[in-house]
């Protein structure tokens, strides 16, 4: 069937902020969709609340909604835009949701928009487990035993049925949420309970445990025409027990014989046509019980998934760029294969190399966490690698994650030794093994190491024999190398055809440098001088049977190289690699706006990452594009290939800009700000030296390098201090102390780590409120991007915190002087490209707090608010471009509208973890609430980030004792004045109930029951203000939050916060809303 | 390491150096083909249709879940020799028997790893299957290779079915270990001749399981032996070589053509459309693995295809009582003719699949209408 032409206007939902569990990868997928709709003539209308998104870029769609993702709003868009259709599987379970709510609110038949890509009765029976093992019972499929659960007494009978371990999935949740193993009964009632309350619908599903078995992964895409084809086959290198999300995965398929992999396929074909996802992909997940072979269903994903994007990535059949163009009518045979360009695009990728994505878990940033994994969710990233054999692409992949591991072991002094163990020694590592956890592919390194058979490791661990035998394979080539470094050997003396086997392996230079003794550079050195440099390989779905168009490559060991530079002016941008807490989308969304401008002024754009959610890593997005790790080596392997004219390591976070300085002494052609730029903004004494010069105040600061220098600079500066250790992004280990012993317990943590870096420690500035400028300079001329006022006081990590554009607290004069400082900071730092300062005011001063001479994460935010792509323009600049002559707008600060950044947190995975904000950065995305008050912008950031404020009921106030402030008064009347009632514990009540307010009194949670952790769990208190009493948060307070967070109950814990949300309510109340797109904003601000 | 080494030259000149693997000390040649199936190596190595060929496996990592008495598509190896990026030595599957090292060495099959496939795919893809050599003589001269690749009689005219096919006719009785599809239990049986130019087994089980009772005759069996059997149904088999020269099979057929219902698989499909006067071609490379889309023209639907062969039917030259049924979409060859008139039908790939998928099994079933219907 050719393209629908009954249909003109297509609704596409987004995914919303990133979670864990819902990345960048419907970032990427929806990005595909909307241009592939948009090339086939459609208008494309768009709704995503995340503003660091490429597909909210205004040129993705026609019209784009920054809008909260809820059913009130995608109503108002329809409303208003009157789309034919929405396609809802390119935005993960929140679109899929979302649909769901919007055909069960019966605005799709109000409307009359039809769902493309699914429907609700294929996304009922996929998802509702109840109706998909009906299902999956009426096509002959094997099915775990168990069954569902309401109530907790059905739980217990149901456990008669599984046995231990069982597996505990409460329904509806995303990415596990609230799920488990229990081994005990005592686990088991525990998880039964909480699963219950946290499922909308209050239900659990209870299963056999199918722990250990082999798990693997099908991508599957299906047209109108009822052709099927298998995308990919997806390995799971941690068995079954492991969320997907969270285990190492290896495509394709490595231990199934055609017989069970067909098997495994006809299965998959069988239940992509029963569940009827009529067009597009899926993702179907199966164990295969390893002495049986037996098969089971585990689950089914109707939609484009995390897994698709790595699958897309994996074999360049680009799936939601071919799931859009189904959904609208072609049939697989319609389309051409992307990157043949002459076959067509129903077949069946083969490749002809090994691919292995790693997770990446930031566990140090919840430490009261543990890292073991199970089947909830907790990665916040992932890298990916390519390798002609499995042993290259995993240490490959383990040196992509930039977490100081240089691939799989062997990367560290203390690890290339030939050391003996007895079995005393080796029982903790034993232990360790049996565990899954976030560390468990080193643990395996070291029980391979330390000599633990194979058998032995396999019967612990349940990994495949044969991918323990391919670990075993790198140990036994490192203890070769180590051994002849043992007997005297030097590099030089390693020969050409060992040194091509060990690369081939995957062994990088730095993991050769230290089993030899010697430096990475002579590593490198030696290598070239015997002629073993890598070849690029390309990644072209069809094991080169036939030729490629697309110059998508990988690097590898072998013969013959692919890539071909060209004769054309190019650039390599490098990416920001794993997503992590502090450094994901808004990082890839500078890179990829690097990309579009650069192949707009005619250069060949290169882009090197490793990051398979990305946009960035979309062949499509680039001319040219390297998966590769982001090491020094790797890098300089591409650039020493390709000679580009420039390379940018300014917009991809800190991970290409840590290379700045190596690459600049190798003689890398960087363009933007120089590495000396960089540095001047970033060591702290020469930008001490050089603000100290130009007159511009910061907050009395100082480094050490031991407890006691730490302490005589605190007293010099005064308590409260803030410390970080230096060279950090994301608020990495950073702390505000109080006092000289929380100091020195700072210290000796951070000593113990790494003794060579300093300790920055910083006067911190009480009570003040912070701003974020951002600004594009090309040395001379520097324009003001944008400026925001953080509403969290100072000490909440800027990542964190909610931030407004434009300020919102600030006069015109403090307005001039950032500007001021901000442009003579850029042109004393020769800044060419972007820049970042933070500001703070306390009383009336402005200080300087950090400037950061590169792309920031609120660059994208700013853009989508102002409507100026700063990055695009930045990437201008540094290509020469003056900004004199490119007419850009300066910001204004009396725009007629308010926009607001909202940070999301993962604390419902994390049960242990505190949830009081502090200077390290936690959050994992944002939201963005536009409209034309401060207040309407924070009900739409609220809802956004899914904290639905509520417009009567009970408010909770519990105050520090700093905080029994005027100010705290002030608000508590606010909310009493809308006819919330108040309630608060005895200090807090009493203070309230002094300035003649009238107050329940709450108990807390040790004060007897029911308590004010009672009550916000039954729903009787609507709002929590609750600012915490000193450093840490008392038990109570601890309990309260978690509470707070698992009722879903907003939970404000500054004072700023509690404020802002006043105005959101008086706003919510009073007013109506409606969806307003990027276009009319932008289009309004042109036009006034 | 003491590896050792081996040497694979080919006629173009070009030579690889790399590891000895298989059954180590021997040289072997033929025709270098290559096949892009991820899954299914001890099949495609067993499959008589690749004698006198040496496949290359794109895939890097060949060996990993070992060999098993059930997946053999005939008795032994019947590749000359097989040229891989990496041999696994550990065999990682609940039914793996033996290691496809050990196998190989059983087979006395030697073949080469350690070197860059995907360069050798490279170099097939542009100038097409060519003959080589591969040695594991350390000593040998890669140029002197070179020049006995050279010397090998090329695929072109030659007829090999006589080395694979059976010498005697047969019952097939093996029971169908492996069930898959939706056949459910077959109405009636039916007696199905099937002449043998190099048989693969998963064909004879499909039969079977469709209610065929197979008779399995050698390619040089004729028509009157044949049909004295009093066969419902003739299936022509898949098979080695050049079809243009299994003259004696072309003749049976035609003499055998609308005597009973007749289906073809590959050579088989090749040897119908000589028999009605279509003359057939050598391909570039041909077409080897498992996921060539084939567009079925009678009703519109894509089937995944496994796919195996060196040369094809020229559809130019089909008598017009001859339709095309089947289209491969990579290249849009000839993929399947029917003759209504003569109740036979034939296709270029595999529905039998083994390996591959198997979205062709219906064409069994529609050999089983034919035969029902006659």
């Amino acid at each position: 069937m050719p393209r629908r032409d009954d249909l003109h206007c297509i609704l596409v939902i987004g995914s919303g902020p990133i979670i864990i569990g819902q990345a960048c990868e419907f970032d990427y997928s929806g990005t595909q969709a909307c241009k592939v709709l948009k090339e086939e003539g459609y208008r494309v209308v768009l709704i995503n609340s995340n503003p660091a998104t490429i597909m909210t870029d205004p040129d993705v769609a026609d019209a784009t909604y920054v809008e909260p993702i809820s059913p009130q709003f995608i109503e108002e868009v329809i409303k208003k835009e009157r789309p034919d259709a929405i396609l809802p599987t390119m935005g993960g379970q929140v679109a899929l949701n979302a649909a769901v709510q919007l055909h069960e609110a019966g605005i799709l038949a109000k409307y009359n928009v039809q769902l493309i890509g699914s429907n609700i009765e294929s996304i009922h029976k996929a998802e509702d487990r109840e109706l998909f093992l009906e299902a999956m019972k009426k096509i002959g499929m094997d099915m775990p035993r168990g069954g569902f659960v309401h109530e907790f007494e059905d739980g217990m009978k149901m456990i008669e049925i599984t046995g231990f371990p069982v597996i505990i999935r409460p329904s509806f949740t995303m990415g596990g949420a609230g799920g488990g193993i229990a081994y005990n009964m005592e686990e088991y009632r525990e998880m039964l309970r909480n699963g219950l309350v946290q499922s909308p619908i209050h239900r659990v599903l209870v299963e056999e445990s199918l722990i250990g078995w082999k798990e693997y992964e099908l991508e599957v895409m299906r047209d109108s025409k009822d052709n099927v084809v298998i995308i990919c086959s997806i390995e799971n290198f941690d068995p079954m027990g492991v969320h997907t999300g969270d285990s190492i995965t290896v495509a394709p398929a490595q231990t199934l014989t055609d017989r069970e992999y067909q098997h495994m396929r006809d299965s998959a074909l069988k239940i992509i046509r029963e569940i009827g996802v009529e067009t597009g992909g899926s993702n179907i997940q199966f164990a295969i019980q390893p002495s049986t072979g037996r098969q089971i269903i585990i689950e089914m994903n109707p939609r484009v998934s995390r897994s698709s994007a790595l699958a897309s990535k994996a074999t360049g059949f680009p799936i939601a760029k071919i799931a859009a163009k189904l959904a609208v009518g072609y049939a697989l045979d319609e389309i051409l294969n992307d990157i043949t360009k002459k076959t067509p695009a129903c077949f069946e990728p083969s490749i002809d190399y090994v691919v292995v994505k790693v997770p990446r878990w930031d566990f140090e940033k919840f430490r009261e966490s543990d890292n073991s994994l199970g089947i909830q969710m907790k990665s916040v990233g992932e890298a990916m690698a390519f390798g002609r054999t499995f042993k290259e692409a995993l240490q490959k992949c383990l040196r992509s994650l930039e977490q100081k591991r240089y691939g799989f072991g062997y990367d560290a002094p203390g690890l290339c030794d030939l050391e003996q163990h007895d079995e005393f020694e080796l029982a903790p590592l034993r232990q360790r093994l049996r565990i899954r956890t976030s560390t468990s592919i080193f643990d395996l390194c070291d029980a391979l190491r330390f000599g633990i058979s194979a058998e032995e490791i396999h019967q612990l661990t349940k990994f495949d024999p044969w991918f323990i035998d391919q670990c075993s394979q790198i140990v036994e080539a490192a203890q070769d190398v180590i051994k002849s470094r043992e007997g005297g050997k030097d590099i030089t003396s390693v020969d050409a055809t060992t040194m091509r086997m060990l690369k081939s392996y995957g062994f990088s230079d730095v993991q050769l440098a230290l089993m030899m003794g010697t430096t990475e550079d002579a590593v490198r050195a030696h290598r070239k001088a015997i002629g073993v440099i890598p070849v690029y390989k390309t990644v072209d779905t069809c094991a080169a049977e036939f030729e490629s168009e697309t110059p998508y490559h990988y690097s590898t060991y072998g013969q013959e190289n692919e890539a071909k530079p060209s004769a054309s002016k190019k650039v390599i941008i490098l990416g920001s690699g794993p997503n992590r807490i502090g450094q994901g989308i808004e990082f890839d969304y500078c890179c990829v706006q690097g990309v579009f401008a650069l192949r707009a002024l005619g250069y060949e754009a290169i882009m090197i990452n490793c990051n398979p959610e990305t946009v960035s890593t979309d062949y499509d997005t680039t001319n040219k594009l390297y998966f590769e790790p982001l090491t020094f080596e790797d890098v300089m392997n591409i650039i020493e290939l390709e000679r580009p004219d420039g390379v940018v390591v300014t917009f991809g976070g800190q991970t290409p800009l840590k290379l700045a300085q190596r690459l600049y002494e190798a003689g890398v052609p960087l363009i933007g700000t120089s590495p000396e730029g960089i540095d001047l903004a970033e060591d702290r004494q020469r930008f001490g030296t050089l603000i100290d010069k130009l007159g511009i105040p910061c907050p009395p600061w100082g480094t050490a390098l031991s407890e006691d220098e730490a302490v005589v600079i605190a007293e010099r500066i005064g308590y409260p201090v803030l410390v970080r250790p230096s060279y950090v992004l994301g608020g990495r280990a950073m702390q505000i102390c109080y006092r000289e012993d929380s100091l020195r317990e700072y210290m000796k943590n951070a000593l113990a780590q790494d003794p060579s870096r300093a300790v920055l420690i910083d006067h911190f500035l009480e009570n003040a409120f912070e701003f974020d400028v951002d600004a594009v300079s090309d040395g001379t001329t520097t324009v003001i991007g944008g400026m925001m006022q953080h509403i969290e006081e100072a000490g909440v990590h800027s990542g964190d915190s909610s931030c407004v554009l434009p300020p919102y607290n600030i006069t015109n004069e403090q307005m001039s002087t950032m500007q001021a400082y901000t442009r003579e900071l850029a042109r004393e730092l020769l800044v060419v490209g972007l820049l970042n300062i933070q500001f703070a005011i306390q009383g009336d001063k402005v200080y300087v707090l950090e400037v950061n001479p590169r792309a920031s994460r609120t660059v994208p935010f700013v853009s989508k608010a102002t409507g100026v792509k700063l990055a695009q323009i930045a990437t201008q600049v540094m290509v020469g471009g003056k900004l004199n002559e490119m007419n850009v707008p300066a910001f204004n600060p009396n725009m007629d509208r308010v926009a607001i950044k909202e940070s999301v947190f993962p604390f419902i995975k994390f049960p242990r973890v505190n949830v009081f904000l502090g200077p390290e950065m936690r959050s994992t995305g944002e939201v963005m609430g536009m409209d034309s008050s401060f207040g309407r912008a924070i009900v739409k950031s609220h809802i956004s980030s899914g904290n639905t404020l509520p417009t009567t009921g009970n408010v909770f106030i519990s105050l520090s004792s700093h905080d029994k402030s005027p100010r705290a008064l002030e608000i508590a009347r606010g909310y009493a004045d809308l006819g919330f009632s108040i309630y608060a514990t005895r200090g807090t009540a009493q203070f309230l109930q002094e300035h003649g307010m009238d107050v329940t009194l709450a108990l807390k949670h040790y004060e007897g029951r029911p308590s004010i952790v009672d009550q916000i769990a039954s729903g009787e208190v609507q709002i929590v203000i609750n600012t915490p009493l000193g450093e840490t948060a008392r038990h109570d307070e601890f309990i309260m939050g978690q509470t707070a967070m698992k009722y879903k109950v907003p939970f404000f814990t500054t004072l700023a916060a509690a404020e802002a949300s006043l105005s959101g309510i008086i706003a919510l109340r009073d007013e109506t809303f409606t969806a307003v797109s990027l276009q009319e904003y932008y289009a309004k601000s042109a036009g006034a | 390491m003491n590896t050792p080494i081996a040497t694979l030259a080919l006629e173009n000149g070009t030579t690889f150096s790399g590891r000895a693997i298989g059954h180590i000390g021997a040289e072997t040649s033929g025709e270098l083909v290559f096949n892009t199936a991820m899954s299914g190596y001890q099949e495609v190595l067993t499959d008589p249709s690749y004698k006198g060929q040496i496949v290359t496996f794109t895939y890097p990592h060949i060996g990993n879940y070992g060999t098993n008495d059930d997946d053999m598509e005939s008795g032994s190896v019947q590749a000359s020799g097989l040229v891989i990026h990496e041999l696994s030595r550990l065999a990682s599957n609940h039914r793996s028997t033996k290691s496809l090292q050990d196998y190989l060495d059983d087979n006395g099959v030697a073949g080469i790893d350690g070197v860059d496939t995907r360069m050798i795919v490279r170099i097939l893809r542009s100038e097409g299957a060519m003959r080589c050599v591969i040695s594991h003589d350390p000593k040998a001269d890669p140029q002197e290779l070179v020049a006995k690749a050279r010397a090998i009689p090329s695929m072109n005219g030659l007829d090999l079915t006589g080395l694979v096919s059976t010498t005697q006719s047969y019952q097939w009785t093996e029971p169908t270990t492996w069930v898959y599809g939706d056949v459910g239990a077959p109405e009636r049986r039916y007696k199905v001749a099937a002449i043998d130019y190099g048989i693969k087994r998963n064909i004879l089980r499909r039969l079977t399981a469709y209610g065929c009772d197979v008779t399995v005759f050698p390619s040089t069996a004729t028509a009157a032996e044949i049909l004295a059997m009093q066969p419902d149904g003739i299936f022509l088999s898949n098979g080695p070589g050049d079809p243009a020269a299994v003259t004696h099979g072309i003749e049976t057929v035609r003499e055998l053509l609308g005597t009973r219902p007749l289906f073809g698989i590959c050579l088989g499909h090749q040897i119908l459309g000589l028999s009605v006067g279509a003359s057939t071609y050598k391909l570039k490379f041909g077409h080897r693995g498992a996921n060539h889309p084939v567009k079925n023209l009678l009703t519109g639907a894509i089937e995944i295809s496994s796919q195996n062969h060196g040369f094809a039917v020229d559809p130019a030259t089909l008598p017009p009582t001859a339709e095309v049924t089947h289209v491969n979409l990579n290249d849009d060859t000839c993929a399947g003719i029917r003759l209504v008139d003569k109740r036979a039908f034939s296709v270029q790939y595999h529905p039998e699949a083994s390996p591959g998928p198997h979205d062709s099994d219906y064409l069994f079933a529609e050999f089983i209408g034919l035969m029902a219907a006659s």
